[in-house]
């Protein structure tokens, strides 16, 4: 009866991607291989300050004395660093005044991707900057932000109209000799998104980007900058799903979130890489450094994520609880299958009298996949009444796949309180037949029951967001999470 | 509506049942009673198609159709119900999200359109009336937390819901205190129809009490050994299972 249980999940888990597919449109990149002259190309052909090109030369400087970490509980192949291309841009240089000036096969991809790009968005009060492989090209809604005195734009256009801002803010939070990866994306990275939300403001609308990998062999280093003055409240969402590739394709993202005194961000995100196909071939390698800190009192800022995608993920969202009486927060719902691997979790660093933090992470593991939550919760001498509660879950689909959880607590004062749950579970014959007799089918009944499981996470996301996310979780989960 | 030939199943190999012969009719109670392990839950699976039970001989023929050749979900959808005797837990599912799937999948097989969540809410409504049961129950996980009464309420509310034509209840009314048990009752008679039929597989006859049953079978060593009408189960609340154990070769 096992056996029949699990033949059953893995049929229903099988199906493939459906977001597979690859949009022509003409490419402006640079030969592969990365040197100093790479890093200058990027920078001239972005027309950057000078400023900008030091930061990359010294990141890039500091990254040749680096070796790719080794420590997290995935595989994969060897990357040559210099058989991959560093910068692409979409030909027809941006600078829209509408949609209509846009490249309709852009649309259409976007249009595939159900993300609609239109007038539907704006209804929604959503405004959209879209980037797809590494120049942003739309944008709207900025009237009504600038109104408000916020700041959002791709990276690109930051670095030409506030240079002052992201000179400020730039690897504050993650400096360029945090790790292998971010000395990387600090050298190369293409281009990103930059929000600024001026003290006192609540940001009117929720800010969405969605970020897409569309040229092979073309590494993507996108980069995101959040600031928050004081008093201010964002919710920042971003999405994406790359189209079917046979190499691997490298990701290696930086996220930087600053909130200041009494602000809050809400950073939320989907992400549905490219996860290669049953047999583990192709897809994308997730490397990503998000941080964000709260800098100063009664600051708060929230992770929340669904991740679906990716053949190998390497991920920590964390937060750096500086300011007294501040909170962070991480839900995350992790779900791999096939041959997916993911390491991911968070660190909560509490340095601030007072400070609260929450982990709420659900992994759930299908096919022969392997799903590992690393968190790590230190409280410092100072950070007196700190508190932490994490809750770790993992769900099994089948019997081939792998959770494994690895807190790490660091308490450095007795006044602090850290408390840790973790349960593993499957999903039971009995679930599912009490759905099958209800007439619900074997896809539905694993849908119904992932969700539910993930629902704590799911509520959440923004509304929108989260029926994305729960189309999404079954999608993944069709082929692949039984 | 349903005919059951000389069924014979078993789990892991061992035989549970073995021979059994049942004949069901549009508008009919029947009431199988027996001791435990004497195969009542089983059959129930089976009707219902539950998998991990093989069945190694007979026929089950339901309106008419050949029932084991359809999988569980095609079953349900024919109009089948299951009341478990355990039901199962699924955290994070709301019974109204649970049974909107369910409704509208049964309503996709049948081909007709989905219901609205406006349609749904009023069905729901006017269901929790009939059965009685409390307006805040559909908000809340798929028996997460139920007490043992609440969760064979919530089976009869889903049965309310999916109207079938074969209602199963495995052993709706064990653990259940009086007050439960009336409500279920309750429940079940409101939703007899002449067109539909209704299974009570019992250990006790009190249940009987509420729910008049046309014929009562006696389960014994999977097979029934003994039928008869409504006084055969006052007969056995007297006498015991003994009693027809003893008879059981006759019957047999």
């Amino acid at each position: 009866m096992k056996n029949d249980s699990d033949k059953i999940l893995q049929e229903v888990t099988g199906s493939d991607y459906k977001y597979g597919f690859y949009t022509d449109i003409e490419m402006d990149q640079a030969p592969p291989g990365l040197t100093e002259d790479t890093i200058r190309f990027i920078s001239a052909k972005k027309n950057e300050p000078e400023f900008m090109l030091e930061f990359r030369l010294k990141a890039f400087r500091h990254w040749q004395t680096l070796k790719e970490p080794e420590w997290a509980h995935v595989e994969y192949p060897p990357i040559n660093y210099q058989d991959l291309i560093y910068y692409s841009a979409p030909r027809k240089k941006p600078k829209y005044d509408s949609l209509d000036e846009v490249d309709p096969e852009l649309l259409e991809t976007f249009e595939k991707l159900g993300i609609p790009l239109d007038e539907q968005k704006s209804l929604a009060g959503v405004a959209v900057d879209a980037v797809m492989d590494s120049v942003s090209v739309g944008s709207t809604f900025k009237k009504t932000l600038e109104e408000h005195g916020v700041i959002f734009c791709s990276f690109s256009e930051a670095l030409q109209k506030h240079p002052e801002l992201i000179k400020k803010h730039m690897g504050s939070v993650v400096p360029y000799t945090d790790n292998f990866f971010a000395a990387l994306n600090s050298a190369v990275f293409s281009d990103g998104s930059f929000a600024y939300i001026p003290k006192g403001v609540r940001c009117p609308l929720e800010l969405s980007t969605y970020f897409r990998i569309n040229a092979a062999n073309t590494g993507q280093f996108e980069r995101t900058l959040i600031v928050a003055e004081e008093g201010s409240y964002v919710s920042y969402m971003e999405g994406c799903t790359a189209p079917i590739r046979d190499e691997h394709q490298l990701h290696a993202a930086i996220v930087e979130i600053i909130s200041h005194k009494d602000a809050e961000v809400k950073y939320s995100t989907v992400q549905n890489w490219w996860p290669g196909d049953k047999e583990g071939k192709g897809g994308v390698y997730n490397f990503v450094t998000k941080r964000g800190i709260c800098a100063g009192e009664n600051s708060k800022i929230s992770w929340t994520q669904v991740e679906t995608g990716s053949a190998v993920t390497w991920k920590y969202p964390s937060l750096i609880l500086k300011g007294d009486n501040s909170t962070g927060e991480f839900y995350s719902v992790a779900v791999t299958n096939n041959k997916q691997q993911a390491d991911t979790g968070t660190k909560m660093i509490h340095l601030g009298k007072n400070t609260r933090s929450t982990i709420i992470s659900k992994g759930i593991s299908a096919g022969r996949s392997n799903n590992s939550y690393r968190g790590l919760v230190k409280t410092t001498k100072n950070a007196e009444n700190a508190r932490n509660f994490s809750q770790c879950d993992s769900l099994l689909l089948g019997d081939q796949c792998g959770a494994h959880t690895f807190p790490y607590l660091d308490v450095g004062n007795r006044s602090s309180i850290v408390e840790h749950e973790a349960t593993t579970s499957k999903i039971s014959e009995d679930q599912l037949f009490y759905c099958l007799q209800r007439g619900i089918d074997m896809e539905g009944a694993i849908g119904l029951i992932v969700n539910g499981y993930a629902k704590e996470v799911l509520s959440k996301l923004p509304m929108e967001f989260a029926v994305e996310a729960q189309k999404l979780l079954s999608i993944s989960l069709e082929g692949s999470v039984g | 509506m349903l005919s059951i030939k000389n069924l014979s199943a078993s789990i892991n190999g061992k035989t549970i049942i073995q021979g059994l012969n049942l004949e069901v009719k549009e508008g009919e109670v029947h009431a199988i009673m027996g001791p435990n392990g004497s195969g009542k839950s089983t059959l129930a699976s089976v009707i219902a198609g539950r998998e991990t039970f093989e069945v190694d001989e007979g026929s089950v023929t339901y309106m008419g159709k050949d029932l084991l050749e359809l999988p569980a979900e095609t079953r349900a959808r024919e109009g089948i119900f299951l009341g478990f005797q355990y039901p199962v837990e699924i955290p994070g599912v709301s019974i109204a999200n649970f049974m909107r799937t369910a409704i509208n999948e049964k309503r996709k097989y049948l081909g007709l359109e989905p219901l609205t969540g406006a349609e749904f809410l009023r069905l729901m409504e006017e269901k929790k009336k009939m059965v009685d049961i409390q307006s805040k129950l559909t908000s809340r996980s798929v028996n997460e937390g139920f007490s043992g009464g609440e969760k064979k309420k919530n089976e009869i509310f889903q049965m309310a819901l999916l109207e079938p034509r074969l209602a199963i209840l495995d052993e709706t009314d064990s653990g259940l205190d009086i007050d439960a048990l009336k409500v279920v009752a309750k429940g079940v008679n409101k939703l007899r129809r002449p067109d539909n039929a209704t299974v009570v597989i019992t250990h006790y006859q009190r249940l009987l009490d509420y729910i008049t049953p046309d014929f009562v079978h006696v389960l014994y060593d999977g097979r029934i050994i003994k039928s008869g009408d409504k006084n055969l189960a006052l007969e056995l609340e007297e006498k015991g299972y003994d009693w027809v154990k003893k008879e059981a070769p006759a019957g047999a």
